[in-house]
C-alpha cells in the first residue's frame, strides 16, 4: 500500500465514526419518516399503511392551512426584518472603534442565551398590567393597554420578536466577517473619484456582501420555518394560541406527534415542511445567485 | 471471628440482593407527592423485604412523552402514575395491563371508592387505582373582600351573587386597565372543567350523553351556561382572560378576589405569605350542587411479568389502602379517593380540606377522549367571543361540533 493510500484509509476510518452516527441518528430516521408519513400509528402498536390519506387529511384541514400561513408569516416578517437590522448593525458597528468589543457582544448575547429562558422573559414583558412592563409604561402616561400575547394580531409579532432578537447576534457577526473580508482597495479606489457613502454602499459593499447575504437568507429562513421554542414557551400550555394564531408547522408536528401520538399524520406534517425548506432553498439559491 | 462477620454480611447482602424484586415506580415531579411517595416506600419496603421500588420522577412537562416512549421500548415503569383522562389512550397503546381480579375484585373497589372511579373499568376491567382525588372549590381572599366593604366571611352562594360581588371587587388603574379581578377567568386551566361538568349542569343541561358518544351541550341550557360564563369577561368586565398569566399566580400575589380551583393548589397558596384566603364549596344555581373531580391514578405497566408484576400489585395495593390515603392527605393535602376514609369526621370538617370533600358527593368526572384537544374547544370557544366578537350562541355552536369530532375519531381507533 503506498503512502497516499494509507493516508486515505486512516481518513476514511476517522470519518467513517461520525458517518456511521449520522446514517443511524440522522438520515435513517429522515428516511423512515417518508414511510412513517403513508401510516397510521400510534407510536406503540403496528404501523397501518393507508396511502395517501393522512396527506389528503391535512388539505382538507383548515387549521393546517392556518398553521402554515402563520409559518410563511413569520419566515416573510422574520427574514427581512432580521436581515435589514442586522446589517445596518453590522455596518455601523464595523465602523465604531470605541466600545467595540463590548458592543459586539451585547449583541451576541442573546443569541447564547437558551430560548425557553429569553420567552419565558417576553411573556412576562406582554403581560397586560399590572405585571407586563411594556404595559405598565402604557398605564402610566394613561394610554390603554396592549393586548399582544391575548390578540389574535398582536400575538404573532409579539412573539417573532425574540426570535429575530435572539438571532440577531449571529447574523451580525456574519456580517460582519463579509465586511471585513471586503477588499479596502475598492473604498479607496471609490474615495479618489470621490463617490458618495451612498453609492459606495450600493454598488461596492453589497455585491461584495451577495455571499454573506445568500447564507444568511438560506439559514434564517430556515431558522424561522423551523420556529418553536418561542412559540410553545409564550403561548398559554404551549398551544400556538389564542385561536391558533401564533402556531407554527413545528409546533403542530410536536403537538401531533407526542399530544396526540399520531406519528403517520406527524410524518406527513414532517415530509410537507421539509419540501417547503426545500423549494424555499432552491428558489433562494437560484435568485439570490444569478 | 471478624473476617467471618464480614464474610457471612456479605453473602447475606448477596442473597438479598439476588432474592429482592426490584420495581420501577413513577410520577412527575411535585415536591410534596416526592415526599410523601417516598415516606411511603420506605414503609412498604420495611414491610416487604423482598421487594425494593426504584422511584423515579421527571417535570410535569415531559412526563406523559416520556412514560410512552420508555414503555413502548420495554423500559420505563412498572408501577406508573398517570392523570385518570389519560387511561384510554394508555390501554388501547397497550401501556397498561388490567389489575388482577383476585387482589382488586370489582365489586370491593365499587363499595369503598367514590363513583367516579368507575371510569378506570373499561370492559369489565379494572386499569388503574387512585391514591387521591382532587375537587373544585371556590377561594377567596377575605382581605380584599374586607377592602371592598364585603363580609369576608361570606361568600358567595350562588352564581348570581358571585358576580354581584365580583364586580365590587374589581379594582382598575387611571387609564382604565384591570388591576385586579373580582373573579379569574382561565379556561385553559380549571374553568373548562368548571364551565362543562358545573356550570352546563346547574342551567339544566347535561355535557355529554351517557357513555360519552354524543355532546349535549348544545342546546339553551349549554347556550346559558356560556352566556353566564363569557358575560364575566364581556359584560360584567369582573375579570380578564388568563389575568397575570394564571388565576393561580393572580390569586397568589392578592391580585384575585376569587379563583375557583382544584384541592391541589391549597399547597401554594398556604406557602405564600400575606395571603388570608377561604375556600368554600362551588356557588350553586337554581338549587342545583355540582362539582368537578379529577384524579391521578397508579396502573401496571404490560412491562410488569411474573415476580415483577406480583411486587406491583403487592405496592399498588399498599399506595391505595385506607392508611395511605389517610397519609396522604395529611401530606400533600389530597382527597382520599375512598369513602370511609373522607367521611372521617377530621377530614369532612377540616376547614380546608372540607369543601373539596363535601364536593365529591355530588361529583361529576369527563371521560376525556383527550383532554388537551377538549379543553382547547372551551380555550377557543371563550378567545372567539372575546377576541373577535362573535356571537355566544355561534362559538358554542363550533366549539361543540369541534368536541364531537374528537369523540368520533377517538370512538373509530
Amino acid at each position: 500500500m503506498t503512502l497516499a493510500k494509507k493516508r486515505a484509509l486512516s481518513a476514511w476510518i476517522f470519518i467513517a465514526v461520525p458517518l456511521i452516527y449520522f446514517i443511524l441518528v440522522r438520515f435513517y430516521p429522515t428516511l423512515d419518516a417518508f414511510s412513517i408519513a403513508f401510516t397510521d400509528w400510534n407510536i406503540v402498536g403496528e404501523k397501518r399503511y393507508i396511502g395517501f390519506d393522512n396527506f389528503i387529511t391535512l388539505w382538507n384541514d383548515p387549521v393546517f392551512w392556518g398553521v402554515l400561513s402563520n409559518t410563511f408569516e413569520y419566515l416573510l416578517l422574520g427574514v427581512p426584518i432580521s436581515l435589514l437590522l442586522s446589517f445596518i448593525i453590522a455596518y455601523f458597528l464595523d465602523q465604531v472603534r470605541f466600545g467595540h468589543g463590548f458592543l459586539r457582544a451585547c449583541y451576541f448575547i442573546p443569541f447564547l442565551t437558551t430560548a425557553v429562558a429569553m420567552a419565558w422573559v417576553w411573556r412576562w414583558f406582554y403581560q397586560p398590567v399590572p405585571v407586563g412592563m411594556i404595559n405598565l409604561a402604557l398605564g402610566e402616561l394613561g394610554i390603554l393597554q396592549l393586548d399582544f400575547l391575548r390578540s389574535t394580531t398582536q400575538a404573532l409579532p409579539a412573539v417573532l420578536a425574540p426570535a429575530i432578537w435572539a438571532g440577531l447576534g449571529f447574523q451580525i457577526v456574519i456580517f460582519m466577517a463579509g465586511l471585513r473580508a471586503i477588499p479596502t482597495t475598492y473604498y479607496e479606489a471609490a474615495k479618489i473619484d470621490g463617490a458618495s457613502a451612498w453609492r459606495v454602499l450600493w454598488d461596492i459593499t453589497l455585491p461584495q456582501l451577495r455571499p454573506t447575504i445568500i447564507f444568511l437568507t438560506v439559514i434564517s429562513s430556515i431558522g424561522f420555518l423551523r420556529i418553536f421554542d418561542q412559540v410553545y414557551n409564550m403561548t398559554q400550555e404551549g398551544e400556538g394560541g389564542p385561536l391558533n394564531a401564533t402556531r407554527p408547522i413545528v409546533l403542530h408536528i410536536y403537538k401531533a406527534a407526542f399530544e396526540d401520538f399520531e406519528m403517520g399524520m406527524a410524518a406527513a406534517q414532517t415530509v410537507v415542511l421539509f419540501v417547503l425548506l426545500l423549494i424555499i432553498t432552491i428558489i433562494q439559491l437560484r435568485v439570490l445567485r444569478k | 471471628m471478624l473476617r467471618s462477620v464480614v464474610a457471612i454480611t456479605i453473602s447475606v447482602l448477596l442473597a438479598c440482593a439476588t432474592q429482592a424484586v426490584e420495581i420501577d415506580y413513577w410520577q412527575y415531579s411535585y415536591k410534596s407527592r416526592l415526599d410523601a411517595m417516598d415516606k411511603l416506600i420506605e414503609v412498604f419496603e420495611t414491610d416487604n423485604p423482598d421487594i425494593k421500588v426504584r422511584h423515579t420522577n421527571f417535570p410535569y412537562a415531559q412526563y406523559r412523552t416520556k412514560v410512552a416512549a420508555a414503555v413502548s421500548a420495554g423500559e420505563g415503569p412498572d408501577v406508573v402514575q398517570l392523570y385518570y383522562g389519560w387511561l384510554a389512550d394508555y390501554r388501547d397503546a397497550g401501556i397498561l395491563q388490567p389489575l388482577s381480579k383476585e387482589l382488586f375484585p370489582a365489586n370491593d373497589i365499587e363499595a369503598d371508592y367514590f363513583p367516579l372511579v368507575g371510569l378506570m373499568k373499561q370492559d369489565g376491567d379494572y386499569y388503574a387505582l387512585p391514591t387521591a382525588v382532587r375537587s373544585l372549590g371556590l377561594f377567596w381572599n377575605k382581605k380584599l373582600f374586607a377592602e371592598a366593604g364585603l363580609d369576608p366571611e361570606r361568600p358567595p352562594k350562588t352564581l348570581d351573587a358571585l358576580v354581584e360581588m365580583a364586580k365590587k371587587l374589581v379594582k382598575k388603574d387611571k387609564a382604565g386597565n384591570i388591576i385586579q379581578v373580582g373573579l379569574t377567568v382561565g379556561p385553559i386551566n380549571q374553568d373548562h372543567n368548571w364551565w362543562r361538568e358545573v356550570l352546563v349542569r346547574q342551567f339544566g343541561g347535561t355535557p355529554y350523553n351517557a357513555g360519552t358518544s354524543k355532546v349535549t351541550y348544545f342546546d339553551e341550557a349549554g347556550l346559558q351556561a356560556f352566556e353566564y360564563y363569557s358575560r364575566l369577561v364581556t359584560h360584567h368586565k369582573v375579570g380578564v382572560v388568563d389575568f397575570m398569566d394564571k388565576g393561580e399566580i393572580a390569586f397568589k400575589a392578592g391580585r384575585a378576589a376569587m379563583h375557583i380551583d382544584g384541592s391541589f393548589v391549597l399547597s401554594t397558596f398556604d406557602r405564600a405569605r400575606n395571603l388570608d384566603y377561604g375556600i368554600t364549596e362551588l356557588p350553586e344555581h337554581n338549587g342545583i350542587k355540582a362539582n368537578f373531580s379529577s384524579y391521578w391514578v397508579n396502573g401496571i405497566t404490560s412491562k410488569a411479568r411474573g415476580q415483577k408484576r406480583a411486587a406491583a400489585e403487592k405496592f399498588l395495593k399498599f399506595i391505595t389502602s385506607e392508611d395511605a390515603q389517610q397519609f396522604w392527605l395529611d401530606e400533600v393535602g389530597e382527597l382520599p379517593a375512598r369513602r370511609a376514609v373522607a367521611a372521617r369526621e377530621k377530614n369532612v370538617n377540616h376547614p380546608k380540606y372540607g369543601p373539596f370533600i363535601k364536593g365529591l358527593d355530588y361529583a361529576y368526572t369527563t371521560d376525556f377522549k383527550s383532554e388537551s384537544a377538549q379543553r382547547k374547544t372551551v380555550v377557543d370557544m371563550l378567545d372567539r367571543v372575546v377576541l373577535t366578537g362573535m356571537s355566544v350562541a355561534d362559538s358554542l355552536k363550533i366549539a361543540a361540533e369541534q368536541d364531537q369530532k374528537i369523540i368520533d375519531e377517538a370512538r373509530t381507533k
